[in-house]
């Protein structure tokens, strides 16, 4: 295999994500080989913490059931920011357009940015546009960056899962990934399915509020789905985690649409689900706050925590038998966010 | 409930495993079964089946995974053909990856070839529709159930008088190297659990010979962990009973005669020609080829293209997992210089292959 190439896989979320990372990305830019990073990086200045991150958009379709590019932006930076325990301050935007792209199309993004705003309760603060020439990129690209404030002294962090935790899932999950798919490959389904995009902030105050220091680990289970972030937990944390198949909460139609495509919904992304990782006693109250608010309302406890062979994810399956989780290998499905 | 839940429900496996522990036992001896379709090792690794079943029963993978049979020769073909100016190469997602003599297509992509991912045959159709003036090439590799959709998109792209859809095929049968590895002293195998959806095509019947011949119980077996464990049930009760016929657990779809209709189109296009399957090497009839009257949809009478010498990656032993000598945890490479990242055979890229299972799966 050429070793110089940059591959569609480096951007899946997944292992090759990580190796890109690991290997170049992260010694070059911080000169420390830090394996372990978090959804936003907190920095602490004169005493006061703050939570920094950014990510960027090239979903393809643009628009697509449940939600479109300008939503997802925004949605997916304030999303990173509350996994740290952040509330969401203000937020950047960068676009990059494509010569030809249609102005009618730039503004209903734009509109549904500021929606997607005004509802996280985050200001557009700062931002940027370039055009590039036709073929250069395709249509819109967007970035955005966002700072966040605590208001708590709580720690969270993908190294914080401890022996008994319980592991809750905010609903169902892989929408967002089969919604985009269906649509880019014109699947004919019986009833849609809705991307899950969502900003995820107000269900994150609601889990700190009820759960308070019980709550260990809070991550989005973007890319790579819902397993490969937890492994990636598991590792981070030197646990094992074990998963009951059962319990996990899968959309019917999403769950027939991975059927006939041969994938795992325990691969495909996210946009609006968290995973929590709270400590025993508080899980069942924290589970229940979290149903209450609209954005949790299918929450279920799906697996736990356990102290032995560090790095390991096992299922119990729906059969019965059990079988190991890796995180995601290769391509899954790229341009999905 | 839904439909899917019922055939998955532990307790019914579970129930099910603990008949096959009490009849195992009255066979008093060991018995191996093997299963040649990806689809049914991957469900056997996903569920976690081989946990469930006694000691006395053994589950090996056989040469059931299309990409992963293909020799690496058709590949480097593949590769060739995307480097070409004009040619737009489209292709089951599974190919992507499979490592060629000095290259992949996903490597080529990279560098700028034009490689599209398609779910079907007629996909690649469609793309040749809007492409005129380039040419398609779609890589037809697999079994009776993807060879008719195949033959089916050569004769629409015929009815839409296309000049540029070819296809270059790797389309293989089944039944003939189950009877090789049957007359395998080494393997010793106690039965097969027959293909599913591959027999909806063929037919239960297409077993009726081996079983006869080679005296091995053939059970045609859906894909559900309940479809699985009753397969081998059958199975063993065959080894406990001393007989070798064929018998349908997945009922529910596959019929003893098959599907004529799809037979009929795929006979239409292919006639059985000599394959040679990484591990096993030529079998004679095992393949399918482009029939003369629709070679000009065949890119390799069609296209011409210099292909690089072969050269075969050392260490890897892909061949034997797919005799089913070895099991993944036996390859030297397995998860060390080999993991889905930078996997050295095609079983560990296929999303049916066996070290790829094992990897994902394993515990
Ligand atoms: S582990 Fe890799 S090298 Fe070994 S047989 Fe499997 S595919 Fe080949």
């Amino acid at each position: 295999m050429n070793k110089d190439l940059i591959l569609l896989g480096h951007g899946s979320g997944g292992k090759l994500s990580h190796q890109l990372l690991d290997e170049l990305i992260i010694p070059t830019l911080s000169g420390t080989p830090v394996s372990g990073q978090n959804d936003a990086a907190v920095i602490t200045h004169d005493g006061r913490r703050l939570a920094f991150t950014t990510d960027s958009y090239v979903v393809d379709p643009i628009f697509f059931p449940g939600g479109d590019i300008g939503s997802l932006a925004v949605h997916g930076t304030v999303n990173d920011l509350a996994m740290v325990g952040a509330q969401p301050l203000c937020i950047s935007v960068g676009l990059i357009l494509e010569e030809g792209f249609s102005r009618h199309d730039l503004r209903l993004i734009l509109e549904s940015m500021r929606r997607a705003a005004d509802r996280a309760g985050v200001t557009i603060a700062t931002g940027d546009t370039k055009v590039v020439a036709r073929g250069s990129a395709d249509r819109i690209f967007i970035n955005t960056a966002g700072i966040g404030v605590f208001e708590h002294e709580l720690e969270l962090g993908g190294g914080n899962a401890g022996e008994g935790d319980r592991i809750i899932v905010s609903g169902t999950v892989g929408d967002h990934g089969i919604a985009v798919l269906a649509n880019r490959e014109g699947l004919e389904l019986e009833t849609e399915v809705l991307s899950d995009s969502a900003p995820l902030n107000g269900l994150v105050a609601e889990i700190l509020r009820e759960g308070g220091d019980a709550v260990h680990v809070l991550r989005d289970p973007t890319r790579g789905g819902v397993a490969t972030t937890l492994k990636e937990i598991a590792l981070q944390s030197q646990v094992s985690v074990t998963l009951l198949e059962r319990s996990i909460p899968v959309h019917p139609q999403v769950r027939g649409v991975c059927a006939i495509l041969g994938l795992d919904p325990l691969y495909v992304a996210n946009e609006g689900k968290l995973l929590a990782i709270v400590a025993p006693d508080a899980a069942e109250r924290v589970l229940e706050r979290m149903r209450i608010h609209p954005l949790g309302k299918d929450a279920a406890v799906i697996g736990g925590v356990t102290a032995a062979e560090a790095g390991r994810v096992r299922m119990e399956t729906v059969a019965g038998g059990m079988r190991g989780v890796e995180m995601l290998a290769g391509e899954q499905l790229p341009r999905i966010c | 409930m839904n439909y899917q839940d019922e055939f998955r429900d532990s307790r019914i496996v579970k129930g099910i495993a603990a008949h096959i522990a009490e009849l195992a036992a009255k066979a008093g001896r060991t018995m191996t079964f093997m299963e040649v379709c990806g689809t049914h090792t991957m469900a056997i690794y996903q569920y976690g089946l081989r946990g469930l079943l006694p000691p006395q029963v053994r589950l090996i993978s056989g040469p059931g995974c299309p990409v992963c049979v293909t020799p690496a020769g058709y590949v480097d073909k593949a590769v060739a053909y995307s480097r070409l100016s004009g040619v737009i190469v489209a292709t089951f997602g599974d190919m992507l990856r499979v490592p060629g003599s000095s290259s992949s297509l996903m490597e080529e992509r990279a560098r700028g070839a034009d490689v599209r991912v398609v779910y079907s045959p007629l996909d690649a159709v469609k793309l040749a529709e809007r492409n005129r003036d380039r040419c398609v090439i779609f890589l037809g590799v697999g079994f009776e159930t993807t060879t008719p959709t195949v033959a089916g998109s050569i004769i629409s792209a015929q009815q839409l008088g296309l000049a540029n859809y070819f296809v270059l095929g790797s389309h293989r049968t089944i039944p003939k190297p189950m009877e090789v590895l049957t007359a395998d002293p080494e393997l010793g195998l106690d039965g097969y659990i027959c293909p599913a959806h591959v027999s909806a095509i063929i037919g239960a019947d297409a077993y009726r010979p081996l079983a006869e011949q080679f005296n091995i119980p053939c059970v045609v077996t859906g894909f559900e962990p309940t479809d699985v464990m009753q397969g081998v049930q059958m199975l063993v009760r065959q080894v406990v009973e001393r007989v070798s016929r064929v018998e349908i657990q997945y009922s529910r779809v596959v019929k003893p005669e098959g599907n004529r209709k799809a037979c009929e189109v795929l006979e239409e296009v292919f006639e059985p020609s000599d394959a040679e399957w990484r591990g096993i090497g030529v079998i004679p009839g095992s393949g399918l080829a482009i029939r003369e009257k629709y070679a000009a949809f065949d890119a390799e009478r069609a296209v011409s293209v210099r292909v690089e010498p072969l050269r075969e990656h050392a260490g890897c032993r892909c061949g034997d997992i797919l005799r089913g000598k070895i099991t993944p945890a036996d390859c030297p490479l397995f998860a060390k210089g080999c993991t889905p990242e930078a996997p050295v055979g095609a079983c560990m890229v296929s999303s049916e292959g066996t070290c790829a299972a094992a990897y994902k799966y394993g515990i």
